[in-house]
């Protein structure tokens, strides 16, 4: 894309196919099959039949990031891991969302130590943040669903700046061996 | 002019898009069912019990940013999707979806090996991609794809030979035709065809249990890891499109194609109300069911399992059945 975001003015034609594209990208939010500790084990769990995140369409685990819409950061960040969850978030093709699952990874959980980077929004925009330690399928879910709101709000081809509401505080730099 | 172009290009008009809009709604189905097979529900957020998902998932896709890698070879990748769809889609010109000459665009006196040659061409596209992709498991899986492929299409192709012996013809109407003439599918008269024909369509069209071109477990995505948005989703709908072709020729050969069950019994003529292309796409619907069911049941193979059972067990049981039929053919 790029060629028609954000390229028009408000009206009839285009106000409601931005709300048809929108509605698209929030019912297929394909996830990458992505877990990092603990919280990823509730994240499998919320795609089972107790939970079933296939309700919201969003049950295809992509394994490759490359088609993939959603990044869940389910778990503890180290800062080992750092370079290489940037990387598959770098090869996720835009429009990406980013959602981040527990405690570790919103400001680091219980390990404010050396080697835990304290919030995965140091590296990467978070649009929504799930609270718990790890959160139950529930949480994560409604997570999905604020997630969908926030899709719902954007604006896809209408001219407006889009809104990240990443907690961009100071950037660090990360070194990239790969 | 009328008869030549208008007609012809109008058919291929409505065709096109109806195996477009059916693989829309294929994936759907593989969703709802693989999602019922887990006593799950599957998508219903997104319309009427879920069934906007297949207007949803293509529109997404369409948007998405199409990444080309910097190291890919850029043509061949461009052209890999293509090469994988085109195949996949021509063979629709020689399906016949009922007995008149409205019902198909085509009736080619060899056109069981147009079948067979169209599709072969379809792994062309796989291979493509893989090694285009410049990256290392797309490249794994595309071999992988390019073995599989060889080894299955001998046992399919000289299983099929059987049936030709029984029919005595290439062309599927005239398979269909016998099938009438005969008052049986060739389903009771070549069950171990049938059985050969099914696995071998299921590793051709790389699904499980045989979907180790696309290994989410060992090789990332397979073949497509690199490809995203619209071209991934190329080949996306290659893969269903085959699916419902495999469906088609196992319906053609097997089941009758367009005919009713049990079409010489006269207690049963009442079933001819329903219009013959109906019960040819209903019949292709119960192969896509059992399709998707398999997936949902069966773990993947192996790869030396894999071998082993397509070099080891279906060749030789192909070639047996080739004996008999032959013999069986001379002798009654």
């Amino acid at each position: 894309m790029g060629l028609i975001d954000h390229r028009f003015e408000d009206n009839f034609i285009t106000t409601n196919l931005d709300r048809v594209l929108n509605w698209a990208r929030q019912s297929s939010l394909w996830p990458m099959g992505f877990g990092l500790a603990c919280c990823a084990i509730e994240m499998i769990a919320t795609s089972t039949s107790r939970y079933d995140i296939a309700r919201f369409g969003a049950e295809v685990f992509r394994a490759s990031p490359r088609q993939s819409d959603l990044m869940i950061v389910a778990g503890t960040v180290t800062k080992k891991m750092a370079p290489v969850l940037r990387r598959l978030y770098d090869q996720m093709p835009e429009p990406k969302w980013v959602i981040s699952m527990g405690s570790c990874s919103n400001a680091g959980g219980p390990f404010p130590t050396y080697s835990v980077l304290q919030g995965v929004d140091k590296i990467v925009p978070v649009d929504v943040y799930v609270s718990g330690c790890p959160p139950r399928p529930e949480a994560l879910l409604y997570g999905l669903m604020r997630l969908q709101d926030k899709i719902r709000k954007e604006n896809t081809i209408l001219r407006k700046e889009r809104v990240i509401m990443a907690g961009q505080t100071e950037p660090v730099i990360v070194e990239d061996r790969g | 002019m009328l008869e030549t172009i208008v007609v012809p290009l109008a058919k291929i008009v409505v065709l096109l898009n109806a195996v477009l809009v059916a693989v829309t709604f294929l994936v759907l189905m593989e969703r709802k069912v693989i999602a019922w097979a887990q006593s799950r529900l599957g998508p219903m957020r997104v319309g009427p019990y879920g069934i906007l998902q297949a207007i949803a998932d293509p529109i997404k896709l369409i948007l998405k940013e199409d990444i080309t890698p910097r190291k890919a070879d850029k043509y061949v990748f461009t052209l890999a999707p293509i090469m994988s769809l085109v195949p996949a889609l021509v063979v629709f010109a020689v399906v016949p979806f009922g007995p008149d000459p409205f019902y198909y665009l085509s009736d080619i006196n060899v056109g069981l090996l147009f079948i067979i040659s169209v599709t072969s061409i379809g792994v062309y596209g796989i291979i493509l991609g893989g090694w285009a992709s410049n990256s290392k498991y797309p490249l794994l899986a595309s071999l992988r794809a390019s073995a599989q492929l060889i080894s299955y299409e001998i046992a399919v192709t000289m299983t099929l030979v059987s049936v030709i012996l029984t029919t005595g013809t290439l062309s599927l109407v005239g398979i269909v035709e016998a099938q009438r003439e005969g008052g049986l599918w060739f389903a009771f008269v070549q069950p171990v065809a049938l059985m050969l024909v099914f696995i071998g369509g299921l590793a051709e069209t790389n699904r499980a249990p045989f979907d180790l071109p696309e290994a989410e477990t060992e090789l990332t995505g397979g073949f497509h890891t690199e490809y995203s948005g619209m071209r991934f989703s190329l080949f996306f709908l290659a893969e269903y499109a085959n699916m419902i072709v495999i469906s088609a020729i196992v319906v053609i050969m097997f089941f009758g194609g367009w005919l009713q069950p049990f079409p010489n019994v006269p207690a049963l003529a009442f079933l001819g109300f329903v219009p013959p292309w109906i019960w040819f796409i209903g019949k292709i619907f119960l192969f896509l069911y059992v399709f998707i069911w398999i997936r949902a049941t069966l773990p993947r193979y192996r790869y030396d399992q894999l071998m082993a059972l397509g070099w080891k067990v279906l060749i030789p049981v192909a070639i047996g059945n080739l004996v008999v039929t032959g013999i069986l053919k001379v002798a009654l």
